[in-house]
């Protein structure tokens, strides 16, 4: 069926419920709907080297998940394409996910692969191909704000689900052609429209893990890959440090840690230690009490703006620092010329360079930078 | 919506008659081949007299055609049907990956290969094929027809060094097959694979010639079907098939109608060489007249077949059997080719079933559609602002043109 005045959009399909029911509702509607699977990683690469699982059971771009993206595609009836990516992925998001942990920071691969891969590769791809709007399965709205003439990213209906932290990035031009159906929607509702429309996958369990680190193991990862490469790991082992500069004992490399973590250092001292800095360039790694790891502000480079186009005065918003976290009450002042330094009206705990601080006002997102 | 189909290299329709020949063997002539009954007799009938046509369109012995599952089997069943511990093997960096990566595994169990080198326009050189001769060298496989370019190899040179040196030669013929000549006995080969659903049969059938006193190993074990070189009942609708499709493709030969074919074909390409940057690659080699790969700069092929296949044309960005593949064309980079520009290209394969019409429709939507993708192309607008640029373009143009 196709409506007189259907417009033509492309879903971007990952084989999961969010993004197949978008497709389904997208269709239902009348519209002239293309699936497109991004091939970004080929889990079978690293698969079986030391320390990597024998068998393939990453969740994103597995053969099994574009199996299901193309069932959802046959079972209503759309078009259906995989585009690859992989070259792309690899550069803008796997590279330097791993040089991020060598450096001693705690990347977001989620963040850098909408920015360079899905609003951009993808939603070229679909302008190319005739599409004038791309539809994702996130978590998330986009409205247009004639006032301020803008466009908007809003936090969704779920809160729980909430994944503007990933999406801070958006231009206002990708944010002109981008629709998240699901914004309006709980995830229960998802999967009972899921079901209703006969999708084979209305059950299939949300992947949390990113895609291509099976199992979430990091570390492993980082060592097959660099194996993979003809690369060895880098010594970055080095001192384990107090906050007052005492040396207390020695580690096995930065990329070992994340701020804020307690298990793993591998030291018996009175009191519990937490990891409260990592000095990527002196190879230290500082730790002390709990109380230590709190901060009252954090710098963020590279900032996007999304609702304002500058903050010209400070503002009263609040911010959230890492994706499990709920955003705090802050000021917001301009620092610098894609720079912002935001002032917690309370001391956040674990502030973690490498991570994204987004910034909110109310439920909509005024931007977000990287915590320097 | 219109549906233009000029994938044919992928497969081809199955032509009407072909259908029509083998509609009895699904039903009320249903016998297996190997039966000694009157349904057995039947079966074995249309089996005999299908190899005989496989066998007249090859030029050969009909005691020398094996039926196979397809291509890719015929391909491997030579390879390794052939060659053993100790062997030496000469083939091309352009071959269809069932021989690449059969020569690939032998080299992983122990066996050398030597891979040859194309010219710019996909063309192996057979003095190259002499050169790479070795005292244990036991099989020449060098492709007729190139499947992504359509570029004719010099078989029948590499056929006379192959029998100067006493080596097997085996040549793939699967995209030339209906389309050239492929006499085996003018050409020289000891073992030659053909498929059946690139000339309007089947898919699932295909053949290897096998010259009389070969000695091949069998690659699966099981009865004595196909005189114990591939063991297997007969897929005989597919083998009928395959006769029927034979028959039809040698007569068409004979009576010279592929000429209306490279007419289309020449026209495609000559509308599409009036874009900016845009070239046919190894249009300056032999070629059969059903294959045209044409590159068009500062597109991605992936692209431009989805938007083509949006508006009802169907293409393809090289092999089926790559589709998804990371790597670009390894026969465009064979032939010197970049990786941006081997990503900027697109197959065009026409079939019997084509007409004036489908070429009318395609000269129709593909300019309009790279121009669309040009326009949203990053590297095609810089490329705009250098006048530079644009003229190192137009010379390319001029350079590839055939």
């Amino acid at each position: 069926m196709q409506l007189e005045n259907s417009r033509t959009i492309a879903v971007a399909m990952s084989g999961g419920v969010d993004s197949s029911t978008v497709a389904a509702m997208l269709r239902a509607e009348g519209n002239n709907v293309i699936g497109l699977t991004m091939q970004l990683w080929n889990q079978r690469r690293l698969a079986g080297r030391e320390g990597m699982p024998e068998q393939v059971q990453g969740r994103c771009c597995s053969l099994d998940d574009v199996y299901d993206a193309r069932r959802v595609a046959e079972t209503i009836g759309i078009p259906y394409y995989v585009v690859n990516h992989e070259e792309r992925f690899e550069r803008e998001v796997v590279r330097p996910f791993v040089e991020e942990y060598l450096s001693g920071r705690t990347p977001i691969p989620c963040s850098l692969c909408n920015n360079h891969l899905k609003f951009d590769q993808l939603l070229l791809v679909a302008r190319q191909i005739g599409a004038d709007t791309l539809a994702t399965g996130h978590y998330a709205r986009v409205e247009f704000d004639a006032a301020r003439e803008r466009w908007l990213l809003k936090r969704p209906v779920d809160t729980a689900k909430d994944q503007t932290y990933f999406l801070f990035g958006l231009t206002q031009e990708q944010l002109s052609r981008t629709i998240f159906p699901l914004g309006g929607m709980t995830k229960p509702e998802v999967r009972e429209l899921a079901r209703a429309q006969g999708l084979a996958i209305a059950e299939k369990p949300d992947s949390q893990e990113i895609c291509f680190v099976p199992g979430g193991d990091y570390k492993r990862f980082l060592d097959a890959y660099l194996a993979e490469q003809g690369e060895s790991l880098p010594d970055t082992s080095g001192e384990l440090v107090t906050t007052d500069g005492r040396v207390i004992g020695e580690h096995d490399g930065i990329h070992n840690f994340t701020v804020g973590q307690r298990k793993g250092l591998g030291v018996a001292t009175g009191s519990p230690l937490y990891v409260i800095q990592i000095k990527g360039d002196a190879g230290q790694v500082v730790v002390g009490g709990s109380d230590e790891l709190y901060s009252k502000t954090l710098r963020a480079r590279r900032v996007n703006l999304i609702s304002v186009a500058d903050v010209e005065t400070p503002m009263r918003v609040s911010v959230k620092i890492r994706h499990r976290h709920e955003p705090a009450p802050a000021m917001l002042e301009k620092a610098g010329d894609d720079e912002v330094l935001v002032t917690f009206d309370e001391a956040q705990r674990a502030v973690t360079p490498g991570q994204a601080a987004v910034i909110y006002a109310g439920d909509v997102v005024v931007g977000g930078g990287w915590i320097g | 919506m219109r549906r233009i189909y000029l994938d044919n290299s992928a497969t081809t329709p199955v032509l009407p008659e072909v259908l029509e020949a083998m509609r009895p063997y699904f039903g009320e002539q249903f016998g297996n081949a190997s039966s000694i009954h009157h349904h057995g007799q039947e079966a074995r009938g249309a089996v005999e007299r299908a190899r005989e046509s496989v066998a007249a369109l090859l030029g050969c012995r009909a005691s020398e055609v094996v039926f196979t599952s397809g291509g890719t089997e015929a391909d491997n069943l030579a390879i390794f049907g052939i060659v053993g511990e100790g062997d030496h093997v000469i083939t091309s960096k352009v071959e269809h990956h069932a021989v690449l990566n059969a020569c690939k595994q032998l080299e992983s169990d122990g066996c050398d290969v030597t891979f040859l080198p194309v010219d710019q326009q996909g063309v192996v050189d057979p003095e190259e094929v002499r050169r790479a001769l070795r005292p244990n060298t036991k099989l020449i496989t060098v492709m007729m027809a190139n499947n992504e370019t359509g570029v004719l190899q010099p078989v029948e040179e590499i056929g006379r060094i192959a029998a100067e040196a006493d080596v097997y030669f085996h040549t793939d013929a699967v995209q030339a097959a209906g389309k050239v000549p492929v006499g085996v006995m003018q050409i020289g080969c000891d073992l030659m694979s053909i498929s059946g659903h690139k000339i309007h049969a089947p898919q699932g059938i295909g053949a290897l010639y096998v010259r009389k006193g070969t000695e091949l190993r069998p690659m699966m074990y099981g009865g004595r079907h196909e005189r114990s070189r591939r063991a297997g009942t007969e897929n005989v609708p597919g083998i009928v098939g395959l006769g029927k499709a034979a028959e039809l493709a040698k007569r068409q030969l004979e009576q010279g109608t592929d000429g209306k074919m490279a007419a289309m074909r020449d026209r495609l390409e000559r509308a599409l060489l009036n874009l900016e940057s845009t070239g046919v690659n190894g249009g300056g080699a032999p070629r059969v007249a059903s294959t045209s790969s044409v590159h068009f700069d500062s597109i991605e092929g992936e692209a431009l077949v989805i938007a083509l296949d949006l508006k009802g044309l169907a293409v393809s960005t090289g092999a089926a059997c790559s589709s998804g593949a990371i790597e670009p064309s390894h026969v465009l980079l064979a032939m010197g080719m970049g990786a941006d520009r081997a990503r900027g290209s697109v197959r065009f394969s026409f079939g019997k079933q084509n007409t004036d019409e489908d070429v009318d429709y395609a000269i129709g939507l593909v300019p309009e559609t790279v121009a669309r993708l040009r326009e949203l192309s990053p590297v095609w607008q810089d490329g705009r602002q250098s006048p530079v640029v644009r003229r190192e373009q137009k010379s390319l143009r001029v350079g590839t043109r055939k």
